[in-house]
């Protein structure tokens, strides 16, 4: 690979013209100007995907009838299950547990933790390996306000406030409590938290901080959090067994509002298991790889949305699905990266978005939402941004700034994985701007919860991702590592407290399926898919068309 | 409006690569079958592009998990070669294999009731074989994040826990090390242990945060945040703006803000 072709870097030579003066205005702490309340509210509308009537619409069918979501997601929660609920048999189960746990990423991990110190014997199943999650790939930290000038009132205030104040307030304020335990908590398991010699928790500002609170370890914070509290988990397989690619692919319910287990897949030997439970916690993760709106994804290989179609066919409420965060730096070159998530940090380091012409088109540390929004304008509208040679476009992320600004060494030092991941591309990201495009990112609202997991069904819980309420309808930097340890183990005790309350578990149907698929019916869809996907479909043209079967 | 939807979309290939304009095809060996590829596509988007679709051997597609640990030789050359099939591209005449399991030993314990003063005949009781690397050097050659795997190792059988623990920090745990040895060492898992009982006996325990967490317990914040919860948006969003930002520069611990009762 031999870096940037030689028309990047004739255009890269505007920035460099440019950079001198702008060094010089941030040194005197002098910004672009941010938008206004109003400015940003027209932009949004304007340029944001999420407030674009094409590629949306309303679903038919379900709890939520009506709400206008994206069509990737509307088409999903349309969905025929893969079972036919008159071939299957119920009446010998596979496994029962006290707790299902579905989902093997952080929240799952969490509540099978928590669920297991209650006593409860836990079931673990996921689509792929255990800690096969978007919570491995979270590298920007996690909050928590643990310092004295701190305290979760202010936490509450940053996290509500980032939200634009459509949080669910019990939710915030259970995220900001529990937050020191939480840390305490993964301290106690052996996390390496980066620290001060004597021990004090090393801690910066994000996006929408009011205190330096985002712990982290390494550039790999929530790595280092999903092999920490997999390993534990994996001390404890008397009490957790743990079935890797056994996807859930549809609830079971006892018919009378209430959960009874699940059906799961084995990928691998095609076989369908069923496993009663006298509770069950989804914690299904995101849903990335729908490519809403055909966008690429920071998520990982599994997130799409299997809990919120299964959970949404056993008539639970959705709260905010319909809000989406577009991550405004992802990398659009070199074409092997395109996708892979530019941390805010760089931003927060200094680093200013420039177009075509080297020029600075927005301030750089707006909500998410307002700063896709503005390079969506700038290269879609206003023109001014640069094409790549495979037909993208994005802008510059002028990442030289950092070291100019803090110090050579400072982008290595700070930013070790992504300058390893364009290093390997011959492009210093020291030297050289980055070149970057909004990149689908995170699913703001989900399966809708209380401050104690329980979801709209009896003895179903949901925590992570999957769920909406607690991020509003913007989610900050820091707060979903947060979110699937803090709710993750409310999910798991408040799971197992409930199991502890039956006797055993209830007689299984799938008669909700019946009445979802009649529900299709009624709603005239034609030719429903059948959900959930399980894994996305990446086979090219030339492949399918030989593909007979 | 209009125009930008037609715009988006073409830029917005979903995880499609395309290659560049005068790409070409090259041949790559998949377990030892033929397929033509164009070059740039890394050897998990050339993989799913000769029709491949996969179930083991993905995983976050973005070089931190190690589900896709890979095995590859070029033909004409005998050097073996690994690395992750989502960071490493393609080149002619690549012969790719990956790893879709390794069995790794990982024995259970736990962690609570390890005695602090004997962490290092607790890994000596757990993973003996560490103890008989005959120092070749291969892990370190097979690692694909640039790990010094041998010299961990070697701190290990020295008895520097917390420098082992510093020195596997970007472990991916992809098993590729493991696969190789010939002692038949098990590198990832015993530095995963190793690396919990730094964080949980080596490292200094943040007091700060034990405090804070004695006052969550207390309920000290109950009621300041149930009264948040209660209160009207005019008023959150009126606190919200007018809350003091602690400084950029100020070191940890050391500031504190006007209004302190809250905190």
């Amino acid at each position: 690979m031999s870096g940037y072709t030689r028309e990047f870097k004739e255009l890269i030579k505007r920035v460099e013209a440019t950079r001198p003066a702008r060094v010089e205005k941030a040194r005197r702490g002098e910004h672009f100007p941010a938008l206004t309340m109003s400015q940003r509210k027209e932009w949004l509308s304007a340029y944001h995907p999420d407030y674009k009537s094409e590629g949306r619409r309303a679903v038919a069918v379900g709890p939520s009838k009506g709400q206008v979501l994206p069509e990737e997601v509307a088409v999903l929660l349309e969905s025929r299950s893969l079972l036919d609920p008159d071939r299957v048999s119920l009446d010998e189960a596979d496994y029962e547990t006290d707790v299902l746990v579905i989902g093997g990423g952080g929240a799952g991990t969490a509540a099978a933790l928590a669920a297991e110190e209650a006593g409860a014997k836990v079931l673990l199943s996921t689509k792929l390996r255990h800690g096969d999650s978007n919570t491995v790939m979270a590298e920007g930290g996690i909050q928590c306000a643990d310092q004295e000038g701190d305290s979760p009132y202010f936490h509450y205030l940053d996290v509500i406030g980032g939200g634009h104040f459509t949080n669910k307030p019990d939710l915030v304020a259970a995220l900001a409590n529990d937050a020191p335990l939480i840390i305490h908590w993964l301290e106690g398991l052996g996390m390496m938290f980066d620290k001060l010699p004597g021990g004090r928790m090393k801690v910066r500002h994000g996006g929408g901080t009011s205190r330096k609170r985002m712990h982290s370890a390494g550039d790999m914070t929530g790595a280092e959090i999903m092999r920490v509290i997999r390993d534990e988990s994996r001390n404890r397989t008397e009490k957790i067994k743990v079935l890797e690619f056994s996807p859930a692919v549809e609830l079971l319910t006892d018919g009378s509002g209430g959960v009874a287990g699940a059906v799961l897949y084995n990928i691998e030997t095609k076989e369908y298991y069923v496993v009663r439970a006298k509770a069950v916690v989804i914690a299904t993760g995101g849903f990335g790889r729908l490519h809403i709106q055909g966008f690429p994804t920071t998520n990982h290989y599994g997130a799409t949305a299997d809990g919120i179609v299964m959970a949404y066919r056993a008539g639970v409420e959705l709260q905010d699905l319909d809000s989406t965060q577009y991550h405004p730096t992802g990398a659009v070159y070199p074409e092997q990266n395109v996708g892979l998530l530019i941390t805010e940090k760089v931003r927060g380091l200094g680093a200013q978005l420039l177009n075509i012409d080297g020029e600075e088109f927005c301030f750089p540390l707006e909500p998410r939402d307002v700063e896709s929004s503005c390079i969506l304008r700038e290269c879609l509208e206003v023109g001014k941004g640069i094409p790549t040679p495979t037909g993208r476009v994005g802008v510059w992320l002028d990442s030289p700034m950092i070291d100019i600004l803090h110090g050579e060494g400072t982008v290595r030092k700070e930013l070790p994985a992504k300058y390893i991941q364009f290093k390997r591309y011959d492009i210093d990201i020291s030297k050289e701007p980055m070149l970057v495009f909004p990149t689908l990112h995170y699913q703001n609202g989900g399966l809708s919860i209380n401050e104690r997991c329980e979801t709209t069904l009896k003895g179903l819980y949901a925590a992570g991702e999957v769920s909406g309420g607690v991020h509003g309808r913007n989610r900050l930097m820091g707060n979903s590592l947060l979110d699937v340890l803090v709710f993750g183990r409310r999910a798991g005790s408040g799971a197992a407290e409930y199991a502890k309350s039956l006797k055993q578990s209830p007689a299984p149907t799938l008669e909700h399926v019946r009445a979802f698929h009649r529900e299709l019916e009624g709603a005239g869809i034609e030719d429903p898919v059948t959900g959930p996907v399980l894994l996305p479909d990446y086979a090219p043209e030339h492949v399918k068309k030989r593909q007979w079967d | 409006m209009g125009k930008d939807k037609d715009a988006i979309k073409p830029l917005a290939t979903g995880d499609r690569t395309i290659p560049p304009e005068g790409a070409r095809m090259i041949p790559i060996y998949i377990m030892g079958r033929e397929y033509q590829v164009p070059e740039t596509l890394t050897v998990m988007k050339a993989v799913e592009y000769a029709g491949y679709r996969y179930v083991r051997g993905c995983g976050c597609r973005g070089g931190i998990c190690g589900a896709c640990a890979t095995f590859y030789r070029f033909v004409g050359d005998y050097k073996l070669r690994a690395g992750l099939a989502c960071q490493t591209v393609v080149g002619p005449g690549m012969i790719i294999v990956q790893l879709p399991f390794f069995p790794a030993n990982r024995p259970d314990y736990d962690l609570e009731n390890i005695d602090e003063g004997a962490l290092h005949e607790e890994l000596r009781r757990l993973y003996p074989e560490v103890f008989k690397c005959v120092g070749c050097g291969t892990c370190t050659r097979t690692c694909p994040m640039d790990i010094d795997v041998m010299d961990y190792i070697a701190l290990m059988k020295r008895g520097d826990l917390k420098g082992a623990a510093q020195k596997s920090f970007d472990c991916v745990m992809c098993g590729l090390c493991t696969s190789r040895c010939p002692a038949q060492i098990s590198q990832f898992t015993a530095a995963m242990f190793v690396r919990r009982l730094c964080g949980k006996y080596l490292m200094p325990k943040a007091e700060h945060l034990a405090k804070r967490v004695e006052e969550v317990k207390s309920g000290r914040y109950e009621k300041m945040l149930k009264d948040l919860t209660e209160m009207s948006e005019e008023d959150v969003k009126k606190l919200y703006v007018e809350r003091e930002r602690e400084p950029d520069m100020a070191e940890p611990g050391t500031w504190l803000p006007e209004d302190k009762e809250h905190l």
